[in-house]
This record gives C-alpha cells, structure tokens and sequence, in this order.
C-alpha cells in the first residue's frame, strides 16, 4: 500500500517540492551558468565587480581560443586548441569504444562461460580500479619511457582503454547476468551459433546498458588530467592539459577566454548525454525493472 | 517406431543432485506426450535434455531414429516454446517468427510464405509489426507456438506452456493447442503440474516424481487404475482418500476377474468387490484403500457393511458439495451431487460404489 501510494506519487510531488528542486538545481548550476555568460564578456565586464548580469555579449574569446591575437603587429598565431580538441575527441572516443568492445566481448565470457575462480578474475581487474591512479603514475612513465609510447598516440590511447576496462566489463557483465537465459536457449533450439546468440540475442538486448557505459567512460576520459599531463606532448595534447596551461603567463588570467575554452569543452559531453538520455536512464536502472 | 526414444536417461548436476534417474520413455508420431508431476521432479530437466539445452549423464536419447545425446542444440531440430515464451525482445512479432527459419536457409519468398501461414493459423496477422513487450500474455503465447511451430522439426516441446495465461485465455489456447498439434502428426512433449491440462491435452501421461517416472499411460488409465500411492494421490481433483485397512478375508477369484473381500476399515468390517489379485495377498495384510470422492454412496444411516461418520465441512463447489467426514481422526472427502442436504456433525453412511476401490500393498502399488 505504501509502496503503491510512493509511485503514484512520482510526477505529482506538488508545486512545493518541485520550486525546492528548481532551487537546488539552480544553485549547482549557478557556476556552469557563469563560466558561460563569462564566455561571452569582454575584459573589463569580465572582471567588473559587482557582478554583471546584463552586457552586450561578444564572440571575441571564441576566436581567441583558435586565433591569438599577436602582441606586435596586427597579425593571428594558431593557438593549437583545434588540434587540441580533436586529440580530446580522438583520444576520449576511440579509447572508449576500444574498451567497450573488448569490454563487452570480455563480459560475455565471464557471464556466461565462467572460468574456474571467475569471480577471483572479476576482482581482479576491479581492484584495478580501486587503486589511486596516482600510484601507478611513476611505473607507466617509466614504461611509457622505455617503449617509446611518451607523447604518442598509441600509448595515451592504450591506457585510457586498459582504464576504462574494469568498469566496461563489470558494467556489461553486470547486463548480462541479467538476461533471460531462456531466450538464449531458444535462439540455440533455434538453429542458432554461440556466435549468432551473442550477436543477435545478446547484444540488442544490452545495447541501453552500453550506452549508459560509454557516456560515463567518455566524461571520464574527457576530464582526465593527470595522465594527459605526463604522457602527452605538444602534438597529442588534449584539451584539459591545455587549459591548465593557459593559466599564468606575463598577464594574468584571462577569464573570458579560459570561460570560452570550458563552454566549448562542456559541448561534446552535454551532446553525447542528450543523444543518450534514454538509453542512460534504461541504463542505470537496468535490472531493475524486470518482466 | 517410436520417434522419441529416452532408454535409461539420467541427469546428475554437478552438486550430485540426481534431476532425473534412469527415464525410460517413448513417444510416438503424433503423440502428445505430457510430463506431469510436482516441482522439482524433474520434468523440465527431462524436457530440456530431449532440447539438447542439457547434457544426458548417461543412458540414450534417440529422436526419429538418430542418437542425439553428442549433439547442440541447434543441431537437433527440435522446436521448443518456453514457459516465459523467450520471445526475442528486440526483434519484432515478425523477426521473432523468422528467425528459426534463417538457419534453414529458405528463400525470402518461402520464409514470408511461411510467416503467412502460421500467423494466418494462429491470429497474428494484426500484431506483426510489434515488439514483443508491446504484446499481452495471451499474444505472447500465441507468438512462442507460432515461432515453434514455423518450422519443420522432428518433435515439439511445451514447457509450462499455459501456465501464464488467466483461466479463460487458458481453456482457449488449450484447445488451439490441441488442435494445431493434431494436424502436424509429429511427436510433441509438454511439461506440465497441472493435471487438468495434462488431462485433456494428452494422449498418454508419463507421472513424475523425484526423477522418476511413475507411471506412463492414458489419461483413463492413469485415472481409473493408479499404479501406486503417489499417481493415486495426484491425479485427481479432489484427491483420492487413501485409508489404512487390513484383509481380513478374501475368496477365490471368478471369472470375471473379480473377487469378493473383507477389510477392516476404521473398526468396521466393510465388503466389496476388488481386483482379482488382491486374492494373492494373505488375509491380515495391511493395505490402502483408494477411493475417489465421487465414488462414495450414501446409504441408510443404518445399513451395516458402510462406513459410518461425522459430517465435519461442507463447501460448496457449484454443481457440486465436497464434504469432509472425519471419523476416529481419518479425514475422507467425498463429492456428492448439491441438492443432498448435508449439515456438519450430521452422521452418515457412505460405501463405495462397485468396482471402484483400489486396493494398494504394504509397498504402496496396485494389487491387481
């Protein structure tokens, strides 16, 4: 009864609760808000005190980001953040699907070959997870060192992939297990391969699972920072590394251009969320609705 | 001749549990064999074996005349529907129908024509486009037959196959069942617990309990001559009474197989008509006696040679009243027509009518 009465009431929660809700949520988005609104001011609005909240807005810090005005002369420089983005994208992406699809092949076979001590592997490749990144720093530079991998693509791709492999793996197996193995047997009976199971039973089925997945290992690859700072060169550096670098200089801080630089940051990422919303949501709860 | 064939069957798991022990069974063209018995007596694991969904530990399983113990699954070419129906969820009504007939390599001509035809036979035309979580029970059952029956395997198999379904879209399906598996003239298992739809949908019922089988026979049969005290127990709504007697006197059999004995039954000496065998038992023998709730009689509350008791509930059951007589701490049901007027502590006496007592030995099997 109390049960029935707490899902009936989702949606309804009154005007009351939903106002208290829109505050909170404000008040956590208050300072994304800002680093955009700075985005768009000049200089002197940028630091202009009181806070303005009306100005007329400027691209200015978005051609900045790619152009940099030169101090002499009237000419541009590169600033390099094209390349830097792109590393970002082509980093964060093709280490993520890496990890998924070795992820999810691994999964399969946890779940549904096990191996004598499965759950002794499974723990494994989580305590791979449980350690401070930071430990491992020191090995992997020095490894990275002697094969060559520092400033590479191959090395940076490689170990965001192996970063992301426990929590692809534990997340597939876990969209596995919760399969109706009926409908696995029924595809066999069927005159179906192991393959085909796997390919045309299995996979459709964890497809939202997986979204979900790739959204949380993309944010997290997108924001990593230490690793880019010590294993990437001017050539495959992304775009964290190069914020961080911007900070300083003979002139200070410039805020709207730093503000400029996390607006487009944040774009990939709130895209790749919206896209995937649905299959988020079916993600997360995955399981939890059954039948 | 028989195009199942289990000779000796056993399943052992791994943790030493014996599923199924030495099943012998065979089912012929176009029958429709059921597995009846209990949770957990092992009719799933005998149905899923036949599949190839698992592993026989020893003993052979033949279909249409080929060993099949070595073989997948997939190459077995048995069509099975399961109790949750297994429909693929993401492929619609209509992939779900074509799938089995991918691994057939068919043209696409021959596979839509085939599509036609069961969702023709079974009423799926409307619902083709849909997924299957858009489909209701009754759907999703008429689906998981269609897709079993698309194809043209060596034997059907039925897990459960009504279990999900409310009563009236079950007495329906039933009978749609029964009718589509009658046309295809080819060997189908079904698994089942509940007896009503063992009953009506079989031709001949194998009995299981503990891995075993029991008894393998006719629904009449299975009725009328229980081979021992668990079938007796469980076919049969309301269950058998089975009361503990002695013989105490028993002639020679007659002609016609019968003979007649004295039992004493809850400190009365009752006579009746049995089973010719029961002549080989001793007199002062222990037995059991079955009797059906429908085969009591009433008789004159003062008749001698009936069984004398206490009227303890009266329920109800529409055309008919199940009425518990308890009499020295033996609880007998007993279904009578509902224009007899039966209060509880009335006293009656009931007998059992000609021919239809069962007598069971000290082991608990029929003697006849």
């Amino acid at each position: 009864m109390e049960r029935a009465r707490e899902i009936r009431a989702i949606g309804y929660a009154g005007w009351r609760r939903t106002l208290g809700a829109g505050i909170i949520s404000l008040a956590y988005f208050f300072p994304v808000f800002y680093i955009i609104m700075t985005a768009f001011k000049t200089r002197p609005d940028a630091l202009a005190m009181p806070i303005k909240f009306f100005f007329t807005p400027t691209f200015q810090n978005f051609y900045s980001v790619f152009l940099r005005a030169d101090i002499q002369g009237g000419g541009t420089t590169n600033s390099g953040f094209g390349l830097y983005f792109f590393n970002s994208l082509f980093i964060g992406g093709t280490s993520v699907f890496l990890a998924l699809i070795i992820g999810t092949s691994a999964a399969y076979g946890f779940s549904r070959f096990p191996l004598r001590g499965n759950e002794t592997y499974l723990f494994i490749i989580l305590t791979t997870r449980m350690l401070p990144p930071i430990i491992a720093i020191i090995p992997i530079f020095v490894l990275f060192r002697i094969f060559g991998l520092s400033g590479s693509y191959t090395g940076i791709i490689a170990l965001y992939t192996a970063f992301n492999l426990p929590f692809s793996i534990w997340m597939a197996k876990s969209f596995f297990d919760d399969l109706d193995r009926d409908i696995e047997d029924a595809a066999r009976m069927d005159g179906s391969s192991e393959w085909s199971v796997f390919r045309k039973i299995c996979l459709p089925q964890v497809y939202g699972g997986l979204a979900a997945t790739f959204v949380f290992a993309v944010i997290l690859t997108w924001n990593e920072f230490l690793f880019a700072l010590m294993l990437t060169g001017t050539e495959t550096r992304t775009v964290p590394v190069a914020i961080a670098r911007t900070i300083g200089g003979q002139v200070g801080v410039d805020w709207g251009l730093m503000s400029a630089i996390e607006t487009l940051f944040i774009i990939p990422v709130v895209i790749v969320t919206f896209l995937l919303q649905n299959q988020l949501l079916r993600g997360v709860t995955f399981g939890t609705i059954r039948k | 001749m028989f195009d199942i064939r289990l000779d000796k069957v056993t399943k052992q798991f791994g943790n030493g549990l014996v599923a199924v022990d030495k099943a012998d069974l065979n089912v012929g063209r176009g029958e429709v064999m059921c597995l009846l018995g209990p949770s957990g007596c092992g009719k799933t694991t005998m149905l899923r074996m036949i599949a190839g969904l698992e592993w026989a530990t020893s003993g052979d399983i033949t279909i249409a005349g080929k060993r099949v113990n070595d073989l997948p699954a997939r190459e077995r070419n048995v069509a099975m529907a399961f109790q949750f129906y297994a429909l693929y969820p993401s492929l619609s009504v209509e992939d779900n129908l074509a799938y089995p007939l991918h691994a057939e390599n068919l043209s696409k001509a021959e596979i839509a024509a085939r599509i036609a035809r069961v969702s023709e036979a079974l009423d799926l035309k409307s619902i083709l486009k849909r997924r299957p979580h858009q489909l209701g029970e009754g759907e999703k059952q008429r689906v998981a037959v269609g897709r079993s029956i698309v194809r043209d395997p060596t034997c059907f198999l039925f897990d459960e196959p009504l279990s999900r379904l409310d009563i009236q879209l079950r007495q329906t399906m039933r009978t749609q069942i029964k009718e589509i598996l009658s046309r295809l003239d080819k060997p189908t298992v079904i698994v089942t617990h509940d007896q009503i739809e063992a009953l009506t949908m079989a031709d001949r019922i194998a009995v299981m309990q503990q891995g075993k089988i029991e008894q393998v026979a006719s629904p009449h049969e299975l009725f009328s001559k229980p081979t021992n005290l668990f079938v007796a127990g469980f076919i049969g709504t309301p269950q058998m009474n089975l009361l503990e007697a002695t013989l105490t006197e028993v002639g020679q059999p007659n002609s016609g197989g019968v003979v007649a004995a004295h039992f004493a039954l809850l400190g009365e000496n009752i006579s009746a008509t049995v089973n010719g065998g029961v002549a080989k038992l001793a007199s002062g023998s222990k037995v059991t006696l079955g009797i059906r709730p429908r085969s009591f009689e009433f008789v004159d509350p003062g008749s001698t040679d009936a069984l004398h008791a206490g009227v303890d509930i009266v329920e109800p059951m529409g055309a008919e009243i199940l009425v518990h007589l308890i009499e020295k701490g033996a609880d007998m049901r007993c279904v009578v027509q509902n224009n007899v007027m039966l209060a509880a502590g009335d006293r009656v006496a009931v007998r059992c009518k000609a021919g239809q007592l069962h007598v069971f030995d000290e082991a608990g099997n029929l003697v006849g």
